[in-house]
């Protein structure tokens, strides 16, 4: 047993309190939005939005109208637009309270590597290394292994940086784990997951 | 003096020249000066740099720069939706400055603004801060990031009047205004342009001493991910 791709979610969710500005990344992070229930959450798209709505009914696709993914999307009643350089001026200069987003690896110095993998293809990071240089708080979530089997979760990050000590948090398919001084802490185990389950599929020193 | 232009193609007329840097504005194929690009390619100029978020997909936007062999080199933040991008620079003949996204726009910003050079912490530790001049602000690292001056910037607005004062359209806004500040000359394509006076001067997103030359045309707003909830059954 261990949390689902939307227990994930709904477990980062919980990290968000009223009244926050909020970025969700692509995958897991954006099923986010469908957990936070009554609190009061603005969700900010990179290209250029602060309030994004849910997608459009069939028919209401607005070319003009999309979200950090390409995305058709809509606005609500508080939506604002702004221009890439206003936009990532919010996100470094600390305005947006959180950026939830996935990983392929996470150090136990908070270091992150999310973007490239050397001799792959290359596609680019995005606004993923000026999110983790800027916002208050970096939540990673992603599976706790790779696909072989392999934790993500490490001593020292193989792949190329995205940011050098900027995760917080990390909520995997296997529990929650924060980074603080000297390595990771355990703040919770997932349903069905034992504390040893979790040390065994972590790389990184658990304090 | 007259900004407005029939067709794209003579907006760019004598503006353009082998090996230019050209800013266009955009993001995915979300607000990108489509004719402009296209009057470009029919131009057939050469060995271009183009700073850009995206490199358009194959078959549009910058993609048909791209298919044609006229750019030599994109200084973008993420380029994976093309093919033919992809293996021009997997065998070299493409070069690619990857910039992360908000360290692209306030380049273009900084340059518009008279701004050579700016310290930011996005990349610090990361490969993208290689060969980068550090400084320490209050404890904390930086890196400097240069701006960028480009001979031409191309971009695309929802609607402007005759001098140039430009409104965009919900997130097609994204890089044009700071790409169009950052040009030496800026060649701007709108769905609608208006007499001077019909647009409210309170609600202008880019005032006209910015854009120098000025077409009105058809655009296919081409959608790249469209995605839809269903109506939920009464």
């Amino acid at each position: 047993m261990a949390w689902d791709r939307n227990q994930m979610a709904a477990r980062a969710a919980q990290e968000l309190d009223d009244g926050m500005y909020v970025n969700l990344g692509i995958g897991i992070p954006t099923l986010v939005a469908n957990y936070v229930g009554d609190k009061d959450i603005t969700l900010q798209s990179e290209n250029g939005m602060l309030g994004m709505g849910p997608f459009p009914f069939e028919g209401e696709e607005d070319a003009d109208l999309i979200n950090a993914g390409k995305q058709t999307i809509t606005e609500l009643p508080r939506t604002s637009y702004f221009d890439s350089a206003t936009s990532f001026g919010m996100i470094r200069g600390g305005k947006i309270a959180a950026a939830i987003l996935g990983a392929m690896e996470v150090a136990e110095n908070g270091d992150l590597a999310n973007w490239m993998i050397p001799g792959k293809l290359v596609k680019g990071m995005g606004g993923a290394m000026d999110l983790v240089a800027g916002v208050g708080k970096v939540i990673v979530v992603m599976d706790h292994t790779n696909k072989h089997g392999d934790s993500k979760v490490l001593k020292e990050c193989t792949l190329p940086l995205t940011g050098k000590g900027v995760v917080d948090r990390i909520i995997t398919n296997l529990g929650v784990l924060d980074v603080v001084e000297g390595g990771l802490k355990i703040v919770e185990c997932a349903d069905g997951v034992t504390e040893e389950e979790l040390r065994a599929a972590t790389l990184a020193t658990i304090v | 003096m007259k900004k407005v232009y029939g067709t794209a193609a003579e907006a760019l007329d004598g503006l353009l020249s082998d090996g230019m840097l050209i800013a266009a504005g955009g993001f995915g194929l979300c607000g990108i000066p489509e004719l402009l690009i296209d009057a470009i390619v029919e131009s057939g100029i050469k060995d271009l740099t183009v700073a850009s978020n995206n490199a358009g997909v194959d078959g549009f936007g910058l993609g048909k720069l791209l298919e044609t062999k006229q750019i030599k080199k994109m200084m973008s933040s993420y380029v994976g939706e093309n093919a033919e991008f992809m293996r021009q620079y997997l065998s070299g003949e493409l070069e690619l400055e990857f910039n992360p996204q908000g360290t692209l726009a306030e380049r273009m910003r900084a340059g518009g603004a008279g701004i050579p050079g700016f310290y930011t912490q996005t990349g610090v530790g990361t490969q993208i801060a290689e060969g980068k001049e550090v400084k320490i602000f209050n404890g904390k690292e930086y890196i400097l990031e240069e701006g960028i001056f480009a001979d031409l910037a191309i971009v695309k607005a929802w609607k402007a009047d005759t001098t140039g004062n430009a409104i965009f359209r919900k997130t097609a806004r994204n890089f044009n205004p700071p790409a169009a500040m950052c040009g030496k000359i800026c060649v701007m394509e709108v769905e609608e342009i208006v007499e001077p006076g019909e647009l409210d001067p309170d609600h202008i997103h880019l005032p006209g001493i910015y854009v120098h030359r000025l077409i009105k045309g058809e655009h296919e707003k081409r959608i790249e991910q469209r995605t839809v909830r269903q109506k939920e059954a009464s």
